[in-house]
């Protein structure tokens, strides 16, 4: 990532996404893709089943590099840098931008270990205790969790289980946060404590989710991003596409498009 | 109300159809064959153990007197695990044999080990998925599945003349890892792939590279499952007589091999030996080699149930 530092860093925008287009093999799962992405914000992606937004936030911290034949055309850039130039090292990438999956992913180890992991493979092994509470309690977790740090993560609850992928997730101290669906998996209390914590996590890092729930879309998030899916003209393929991209307020009162309009008042989708 | 009790006793009669009975005597029928299948099961197995144990047991426990043969005490199990064989039946022990086997797990143990867990964790985590690779995996199976006489000409044409180990305890342990070797390996992937993905995509989007993410998660978490995989192949290797016969094992030993390249013999070879023998009382001593043998199975799959039971986890 060194290489391109030169490159003005836009103080404002984390990703400057320009016509980004990603396929598996023959299928493209989505297209033409332009925005920026604000710093220290929470966007949100929403849109229909297969519209393509969990694709496209997988690669905006390589993820999508894991499957095979995926494919992806466009720049994104990143403070300045271009994240899919030949010298970009994705494991640096996923190391700077975080990730929070659907299902809770704990390692079947200790709540310690959990955090641990990340720090030791990032050479971050000074202080490693502060840095444990540190970031259980940036997680909200910390209360919860402080007298049985040895306990095996697999016993907590669900939404315990979410809160410590995020500690372990913010541990290594990235700039940004992706979450793909993180509250899917969780009932309604767990998922107001992951949105409260997004709220204090926001002070520090970017962060971008991806939801199906228009209601969290709306409490949650500055920004929102609308994607569909169009079918081709032969019917055979259905192609994501981004619809409207505005600030969550003007979205959910006023949207520019009639698509957005039909799809947040429950129309379709 | 009148009509609520009247709709009510319509839809009892819906469900009454005469078919109660004949359907939990069809049901019963079907469950009194499963029984009978189980208990011929267990039954043979039982009366094998049965015979077995009573023949042998006397062997094992305590002295006795055969025809004109001075009487030899041979006490308790511990002399019959240490002594040498004999032309005499009440003074053969299973020493060597048991000492052969002992070498050969070791054997076994220390080749399999790193080349079936390496390849599996190649071949599950790190191989590209082309034809090379599922060609690989196809004869993975099917070799698993090949007779183990096989591997003993295999084990004789490879070990015993072309590398020139001789008829030797390390060609025999060679020989039984081959055997053993894919069952290990397809017993280690199916452990690999049990590990769910998100596991793996957990480690990666936290900045570990492909390796860290195998090496500290995927493979400690899979270690129970190898293990077990691992255990039961060695217990099929103790228990195999032909390929060790075929690559030329001793069938009368009567030192105890004392480096990798010593003659040696096995207990299942021992045992097969003295089942030829014609006297009666030949019987008694390869029931108590069977015993033994017996035993050593039953400690390593308890063994292998137990590390499955104890480590395993739930995700």
């Amino acid at each position: 990532m060194e290489t391109k530092e030169t490159i003005q860093v836009n103080s404002e925008n984390v990703f400057n996404v320009e016509d980004v287009s990603v396929s598996y093999g023959e299928f493209v799962a989505i297209k033409n893709v332009n925005m920026d992405i604000a710093k220290n914000k929470i966007t949100a992606f929403i849109g229909p089943s297969g519209c393509g937004k969990s694709t496209l936030i997988r690669t905006f911290n390589r993820m999508n590099d894991l499957i095979l034949g995926t494919k992806v055309k466009g720049t994104i850039n990143y403070q300045g840098v271009d994240l899919y130039d030949k010298m970009v090292d994705p494991v640096q990438v996923r190391r700077r931008i975080g990730m929070v999956f659907q299902k809770p992913n704990p390692f079947p180890k200790t709540i310690k270990e959990n955090i641990t992991f990340g720090l030791k493979v990032n050479n971050m092994t000074d202080n490693m205790d502060e840095r444990v509470e540190k970031a259980l309690t940036q997680a909200a977790l910390w209360d919860e969790v402080k007298d049985d740090l040895n306990k095996n993560a697999l016993e907590l609850s669900g939404g315990q289980q979410q809160r410590l992928c995020i500690a372990r997730t913010i541990a290594v101290e990235p700039d940004t946060i992706l979450m793909d669906e993180p509250c899917s998996a969780l009932d309604p209390v767990a998922t107001k404590k992951i949105e409260d914590l997004m709220q204090e996590l926001v002070k520090e890092f970017s962060i971008l989710i991806v939801t199906h729930n228009m209601q969290q879309a709306s409490r949650a998030s500055d920004y929102c991003a609308f994607f569909t899916t169009k079918t081709s003209d032969d019917g055979k393929r259905r192609t994501g596409e981004l619809v409207e991209f505005n600030e969550t307020t003007v979205m959910f009162t006023n949207p520019e498009q009639d698509l957005t309009e039909q799809y947040i008042s429950g129309r379709f989708g | 109300m009148l009509l609520e009790s009247t709709e009510k006793n319509m839809s009892n009669k819906a469900f009454i159809t005469g078919k109660k009975a004949e359907n939990a005597i069809k049901e019963s029928l079907f469950l009194f064959t499963l029984y009978i299948c189980v208990t011929i099961a267990i039954l043979t197995l039982m009366t094998l153990i049965y015979d077995v144990l009573s023949t042998g047991i006397t062997r094992l426990t305590s002295d006795y007197e055969v025809g004109l043969i001075t009487k030899i005490q041979i006490d308790n199990p511990v002399d019959f695990l240490t002594s040498l064989d004999s032309r005499y039946p009440d003074r053969a022990g299973i020493g060597p044999a048991f000492a052969g086997t002992v070498w050969l797990m070791i054997i076994v143990v220390s080749v399999t080990f790193p080349f079936g867990t390496g390849a599996a964790i190649y071949l599950q985590e790190f191989a590209p998925k082309n034809r090379l690779t599922r060609f690989i995996e196809l004869n993975l199976t099917n070799l698993a599945g090949v007779p183990s006489v096989i591997y003993g000409l295999l084990g004789l044409a490879v070990f015993v003349r072309l590398a020139g180990f001789g008829r030797s305890v390390l060609s025999g342990g060679l020989t039984l890892t081959l055997l053993i070797l894919p069952v290990v390996i397809v017993a280690s992937r199916e452990a690999l792939k049990a590990v769910p993905d998100t596991i793996r995509q957990g480690a990666l989007a936290l900045g570990s590279t492909k390796f860290q993410a195998v090496f500290r998660q995927v493979v400690p978490s899979a270690i129970p499952g190898m293990v077990t995989g691992m255990v039961l192949g060695l217990s099929r290797a103790i228990g195999e007589t032909a390929p060790l016969i075929f690559m030329g094992a001793l069938t009368y030993v009567n030192y105890f091999p004392d480096t990798p390249l010593s003659g040696f013999t096995a207990i299942p070879i021992q045992v097969y030996n003295w089942i030829g023998y014609p006297q009666a009382e030949w019987k008694e001593t390869a029931s108590a080699g069977i015993i033994l043998l017996l035993g050593l199975l039953l400690i390593m799959n308890s063994l292998a149930i137990f590390i499955r039971n104890r480590y395993e986890k739930d995700f």
